[in-house]
């Protein structure tokens, strides 16, 4: 095992190694989610049929996917946890959790304004809104987990479980999802898709994706960051720290 | 030195046996705590007519969704007893202990489990069909489905019970972990029962509650082991 | 090997294991080796590890450090071999109060691949003779743990691991499960207990849990 990945498995080495990232991880998500708002909301061309509501997607449409992609890297830190039995994976895990929750919850939001001015109503049973609603319960049961247990250890690895079981019935949920719409809804009108993209309509998408990948991992750090300095505040690197020095 | 860490054959389908006798055993003694779900289930159904219509023809549209999702609430009750009494008097920890595989103990306990409260809850459910004017065409359907359903709700219920047996008052956490993970189940179970209803076979959707339920007995038992270990971990 | 060999190379050995409980540590650096024929007590106060170190042995939990050896092989690659080897008896009676102590008996016995033998002479001879078709809600504490020892006569595992054994039992009760270890520890086989009581066997050997607790 190199030397590098020791020091990345070990809570303290993760603090150090990730200090210097911090300040590159946050300029680059301010300047992409900027340029992306920016060039999304005021100077992309509206939509023939939308007119100016469909900029929602720039917000909907990023945390959908990480909202998704979220959960899979939780699933996955809970994995390494439990096969290597990393203490910091249950850490990242932990911390994760809230994060995709939040960008469950943005998602689902901006996607009830998208709803209003386009169909009339804030919330509609459609696959990908109902989809995304059961991923939100999917990741309070993560969380609600992690605070039900007393014991921090045993919390990670229950909380590990029940992410994998989640993963291998995300597809499945989603599918069943997706099957039921069409079974209510003869025409299959994708109500939250995106309207055909003009390039000139994409890339400030691509750019806001981009910054939310980048929100995404900065958030993910400092969440794990506080989570280590909680697990590990008896210890002395983390009073060193306290005192002001540096780690 | 044996060649291979494993307990023979006959000795795990001895042990298989005696759990799966030892629990249907235990239920017969608590005859009355088996007949809860079932008169839940019974009364719920008068909560409909109640509080939404008492209508016959509007009743009939919703019917099927409706016994479906009671049959869901009813399982998902009698999901929290699964563990809970083998942990409160210690033999859940012997049952780890022993050199049986895990998940095939686990696997016996879920069975009775169904035969004790899905079974029933199946057969009662044409009672609720007639109650909330369940037409006619859907009853096979609904008898099939609630079937392979309601044993597909115990396994799944089974990986919740695991994680939440360790917990004080854990029956609220299980509901939540558990619902999200319950709904491919009552889509394709409702929907079966709709399109008999419409005339319609309902011969894929069943076909795929059975896909549903092969899936969750491979994999629940496993995640139930391990959630068991974890929980008595900690 | 010849016999006088085997019987005395360690059967059970404990090679500096440490267990967390939530990241913080209950013990570190401890090792000991049992051979066959021995007996072994734990003691140490409140709150030092002993039910948690019997749990390890037991494989109920896993150490966070260190290794278990059972006969020379690491518990990890012999885990199945090793549980059909021993009994545990833990704080609770492991027992369901509804069933009858011939029921409970007859669906523990199968768990324990070598058991056999008579469940009415187990019974009568931890002293539920007569008893043995009550429903054991219906036994007092100190019975319906006598239900769980009589598992101890039935099976031939090698190891007993027993937390408090002697809770709830009378002082008749007591010399019978002492005959019945120094019984099982002159056949050859190996006995882990805890308990506040003064044994009143020879040859036990004690662990202390004291130097090997984190504080």
């Amino acid at each position: 095992m190199p030397v590098w990945f020791h020091r990345l498995g070990s809570p303290k080495g993760f603090y150090g190694m990730t200090t210097p990232w911090l300040p590159w991880l946050a300029v680059a998500s301010l300047l992409l989610l900027m340029a992306g708002t920016v060039w999304g909301l005021g100077f992309a061309p509206a939509d023939a049929k939308q007119g100016n509501s469909f900029r929602i997607i720039y917000i909907h449409v990023p945390s959908a996917f990480l909202a998704l992609a979220g959960y899979y890297v939780m699933a996955v830190a809970g994995a390494i946890g439990l096969i290597w039995r990393m203490k910091l994976s249950f850490m990242v895990m932990k911390a994760a959790a809230p994060l995709g929750a939040a960008l469950t919850l943005i998602s689902l939001v901006s996607g009830a304004l998208w709803g209003k001015p386009t169909w009339g109503t804030y919330w509609v049973w459609d696959a990908r809104i109902t989809s995304m609603l059961v991923l939100f319960f999917l990741y309070l049961g993560v969380i609600a987990l992690h605070y039900a247990y007393t014991n921090g250890e045993a919390a990670g690895k229950a909380a590990a479980v029940l992410a994998l079981v989640g993963t291998a019935n995300i597809p499945i949920i989603y599918k069943s999802v997706d099957w039921w719409y069409t079974l209510h809804q003869p025409a299959t009108i994708r109500l939250t898709e995106a309207p055909s993209m003009h390039p000139s309509m994409f890339q400030p998408l691509v750019v806001m994706i981009a910054g939310f990948y980048c929100l995404y991992a900065l958030v993910l750090i400092l969440n794990t960051r506080a989570e280590i300095l909680h697990r590990e505040r008896g210890s002395q690197w983390v009073a060193e720290l306290a005192r002001g020095g540096r780690a | 030195m044996p060649a291979s860490d494993t307990v023979p054959a006959l000795a795990t389908g001895r042990a298989f046996r005696a759990l799966l006798v030892r629990d249907l055993t235990l239920a017969f003694r608590h005859r009355g705590e088996m007949a809860n779900p079932l008169i839940f289930f019974i009364m719920v159904a008068t909560l409909i007519p109640l509080g939404v219509t008492p209508e016959s023809r509007q009743l009939a549209v919703l019917a099927p969704g409706i016994i479906w999702v009671m049959a869901l609430l009813a399982s998902l009750l009698s999901a929290e007893s699964l563990f809970l009494a083998d942990y409160r008097d210690g033999t859940l920890e012997q049952l780890v202990l022993s050199p049986q595989p895990l998940w095939l103990m686990v696997l016996a306990k879920i069975t009775v489990h169904w035969l004790v409260t899905g079974l029933p809850l199946t057969l009662l459910s044409p009672l609720l069909g007639i109650m909330l004017s369940l037409p006619a065409a859907g009853f096979g359907s609904l008898l099939a489905s609630l079937a392979l359903g309601t044993a597909a709700l115990s396994m799944i219920g089974a990986i919740g019970a695991a994680l939440t047996v360790a917990i004080s008052r854990g029956g609220l956490l299980l509901s939540l972990i558990v619902m999200p993970l319950y709904m491919p189940v009552l889509i394709f179970g409702a929907s079966a029962v709709q399109l008999a209803v419409d005339g319609v076979s309902p011969v894929g959707n069943l076909a795929v509650l059975g896909a549903l339920l092969a899936f969750s007995c491979l994999l629940s038992p496993f995640a139930t082991a391990g959630a068991l270990r974890v929980s008595l971990h900690g | 090997m010849p016999e006088p060999l085997l019987r005395a190379s360690p059967i059970l050995e404990c090679c500096d294991i440490a267990f967390e409980r939530d990241f913080v540590p209950v013990f570190s650096g401890l090792s000991f080796a049992l051979r066959r024929g021995e007996m072994l007590q734990v003691s140490g106060a409140n709150g030092s590890g002993k039910t948690t170190l019997l749990r390890l042995l037991a494989t109920s939990l896993t150490p966070s450090a260190g290794r278990i050896l059972w006969q020379g092989q690491d518990l990890d690659r012999c885990r199945t071999a090793y549980r059909s080897e021993l009994t545990y008896l833990g704080h609770q009676a492991g027992i369901k109060a509804e069933l009858t102590p011939r029921e409970n008996l007859r669906w523990l016995l199968p768990f324990h691949p070598n058991a056999s033998g008579n469940a009415e002479r187990a019974l009568a001879a931890v002293g539920l003779a007569g008893l043995e078709d009550s429903p054991c809600a219906t036994l007092s504490a100190g019975q319906q743990r006598r239900v769980a020892l009589a598992r101890l006569y039935l099976s031939t595992a090698a190891l007993w691991i027993l937390d408090e054994p002697f809770t709830a039992i009378d002082r008749d009760g007591v010399s019978r499960l002492e005959q019945l270890m120094h019984a099982h520890a002159s056949r050859g086989g190996v006995v882990v207990l805890t308990t506040h009581q003064p044994l009143g066997l020879d040859g036990v050997r004690l662990l202390e849990m004291e130097p090997y607790a984190c504080v």
